[in-house]
């Protein structure tokens, strides 16, 4: 409800000392800003390492050769073995928790400056065996044609997905990529997706061409062996227990003994996921605390301000409650003014803070590479924090109010 | 209207303690004018404060409106200052960011009354005491004389039963105190009991009955009802 009267008493109290009301709003102004504006940079380094882990499977490991250590069936320690495709059908078929697993297989450039050629141009890429279960592992977005399926893969197809630094390079701006061909390594290769990476884990960067693991195995003469895969657990499943499993399997089939921990290579990548979202909560709780203990300060500054207001205007609140002003009312209009200068300068603590985020965010649009990423002030987090300082506000102005009322009205009036 | 019996008030300041009031006994009647007079420190100030449910008393009976006054909330008496009784002050105490209409119009607006009715009724009131074209003039912008008329305004526009007028003329000069007791009169001519406190011997035999305090007891009570208000009476010295 509009009251004329009330905010005619709230400017008149506040106007009074000008200067005075205006640093204390300053104090409430610069608390919200803080808080906004830290809030909002924490959310940019959120994002930066979010998307720099991006979609990535986090309930993930990935496993390695390394040699045995210790000798087992008649066979010397300090051995040397390779994953084959076959290991990776036992897996799947012994191990009900496992979901996905895929081999990571990189391509060889033999030295040359330049793997890629078509027509005049020319350029030095990545490449990458996958297969569709990678792709559910260490995702990359489609932007146009497909993604390499299980017949590209049992088939040998020399086909290829490229990423936006490929197709930048080797095309033209408005070219289309889709059905033609690469040579890649002396090969052509015929083009049947763009793609964009969602991480740049294992390698996946913008400069990236895709090709089926196994037709990448024949090329390079590699055989169904590869060195590197990655397996996820099926949800809910301990990713610890999925290696424990695996581990047991590959040993059985590569004679490696049980006990030689140090013969196949692993890594909790959830594990280090925990660690790295752990971390980044604690960031951002301690951003809260900061922002908020700056924002208590100026809150305790306006609840000073009502103490000093109210004082001065005892002999005031004693002449309204001689013609009839009830104490609820007098301590209602002390928190009026409190929670009008809390919100106010609050308000407008907020609108900075969303300009600066919003500043932060252009300055590092551009970069390339950003430590913050799309920084924003969650427009929750602005409620939240429009609610607290309104509370805050009740607050501050309570204490002076029942001072204010404390006093009788007689020694009120008699206050000079 | 007003029934005081044996009323004790005393005030502690650190360690010692101020006996101010030391048995009252007192009858004022509906539509009463009267004065309340003695030397500062006889216990007049403290005595109108009670009256006033400015403050409470320690000890005794009062009676106001034909209802016994008791240690009650503040919001109670807040209610009870509002619809029965009216202050005009030494010292104005108008409020000082408000105009005079909104002065005058303020115990309305504790009332609830809109806005818009309220100011018109201070208007009405304002033009009574021919101040009407000072109406949205601010306190600083008014004479004394001026100042009193409105806080007298404020005091009337609740049409309340009693008026409480502590030393209204002490902060006059003789010329706007004579107008503004011309004034108090004519409100107590309306049926309103009038109670004025003050230290002027002039002011207080403009009143129908003065009541003389001396160290907190009522030392002599004078009736010059019956007597031209221009006429000075002896007040009788006892001791």
């Amino acid at each position: 409800m509009f009251d004329l009267d009330k905010w005619q008493e709230i400017t008149a109290a506040l106007k009074k000392n000008k200067l005075r009301t205006i640093l204390t709003g300053l104090g409430v102004m610069f608390g919200i800003l803080i808080l906004v504006t830290l809030l909002g940079i924490g959310r940019g380094f959120q994002n930066n390492i979010q998307s720099s882990l991006g979609n990535f499977a986090t309930n993930s490991t990935v496993f390695w050769v390394e040699r045995t250590t210790k000798a087992y069936k008649g066979l010397p320690r300090n051995r040397f073995y390779r994953f084959t495709n076959d290991d990776l059908v036992a897996l799947k078929q012994g191990i009900p928790e496992l979901e996905h697993i895929a081999p990571d297989i990189n391509g060889w450039s033999g030295g040359a400056t330049h793997n890629t050629f078509r027509n005049e141009k020319k350029g030095n890429f990545r490449i990458k065996g996958t297969s569709p279960e990678m792709n559910m592992v260490n995702p990359v977005e489609v932007i146009s044609g497909r993604f390499i399926n299980e017949n590209d893969l049992k088939e040998f197809r020399k086909v290829i997905t490229i990423g936006p630094r490929v197709k930048e390079l080797m095309f033209e701006e408005d070219e289309d990529p889709i059905g033609q061909y690469l040579k890649v390594n002396g090969i052509f290769f015929k083009i049947i997706g763009e793609i964009k990476p969602l991480s740049n884990n294992m390698g996946n960067r913008d400069d990236i061409i895709q090709l089926p693991y196994t037709t990448l195995q024949q090329l390079y003469n590699y055989g169904d062996k590869f060195y590197v895969f990655l397996a996820t657990a099926k949800v809910g499943e301990s990713v610890a227990e999925l290696e424990d499993k695996i581990f047991e399997i590959l040993a059985r089939r590569h004679s490696i003994h049980p006990e030689d921990n140090q013969a196949i290579g692993h890594f909790n990548i959830a594990k280090i996921f925990n660690k790295i979202f752990g971390l980044f909560n604690s960031i951002g709780f301690l951003f809260w605390v900061i922002g908020f203990g700056v924002l208590i300060t100026g809150v305790i500054g306006v609840s000073n301000i009502m103490h000093v207001v109210v004082k001065e205007r005892t002999k005031e609140l004693g002449i309204k409650r001689a013609i009839g002003a009830k104490p609820a009312l007098v301590v209602g209009q002390i928190i009026n003014e409190s929670v009008f200068l809390t919100t106010f300068a609050g308000f407008w603590g907020l609108v900075l803070g969303v300009v600066i985020v919003e500043l932060i965010g252009k300055a590092t649009e551009g970069s390339p590479n950003p430590q913050i990423l799309n920084p924003y002030v969650d427009i929750n987090v602005a409620f939240i924090a429009l609610g607290v300082l309104v509370f805050f506000g009740v607050l501050a102005g309570l204490l002076p109010a029942q001072r204010a009322i404390k006093i009788k009205p007689v020694d009120a009036l008699r206050y000079e | 209207m007003i029934r005081l019996q044996n009323i004790h008030k005393s005030y502690i300041t650190g360690t010692n303690k101020l006996h101010v009031l030391k048995g009252i006994d007192l009858h004022i009647k509906k539509g009463e004018l009267v004065s309340i007079m003695g030397s500062s420190g006889s216990g007049k100030s403290t005595l109108l404060n009670i009256l006033g449910l400015l403050d409470n008393h320690d000890e005794g009976v009062y009676e106001l409106n034909n209802e016994e006054i008791k240690s009650m909330s503040e919001t109670k008496a807040a209610k009870l200052r509002n619809n029965l009784l009216g202050f005009v002050f030494q010292s104005f105490n108008l409020i000082s960011f408000k105009n005079a209409m909104e002065n005058v119009a303020l115990p309305l607006y504790y009332q609830k009354v809109s806005r818009k009715k309220r100011n018109k009724l201070a208007l009405e009131y304002l033009d009574k005491m021919g101040l009407k074209e000072w109406a949205h003039h601010m306190p600083n912008e008014l004479s004394g004389g001026q100042k009193q008329r409105v806080a007298v305004a404020r005091a009337m526009i609740t049409e309340p039963k009693i008026i409480l007028a502590d030393e209204p003329t002490g902060a006059l000069d003789s010329k706007t105190s004579v107008e503004v007791m011309e004034l108090l009169k004519e409100i107590n001519k309306s049926g309103i009991t009038v109670i004025i406190v003050t230290h002027e011997n002039d002011i207080a035999h403009m009143t129908d009955r003065i009541i003389n305090l001396k160290d907190g007891r009522i030392e002599s009570i004078v009736e010059n009802n019956k007597i031209n208000n221009t006429e000075s009476v002896q007040i009788p010295i006892q001791e």
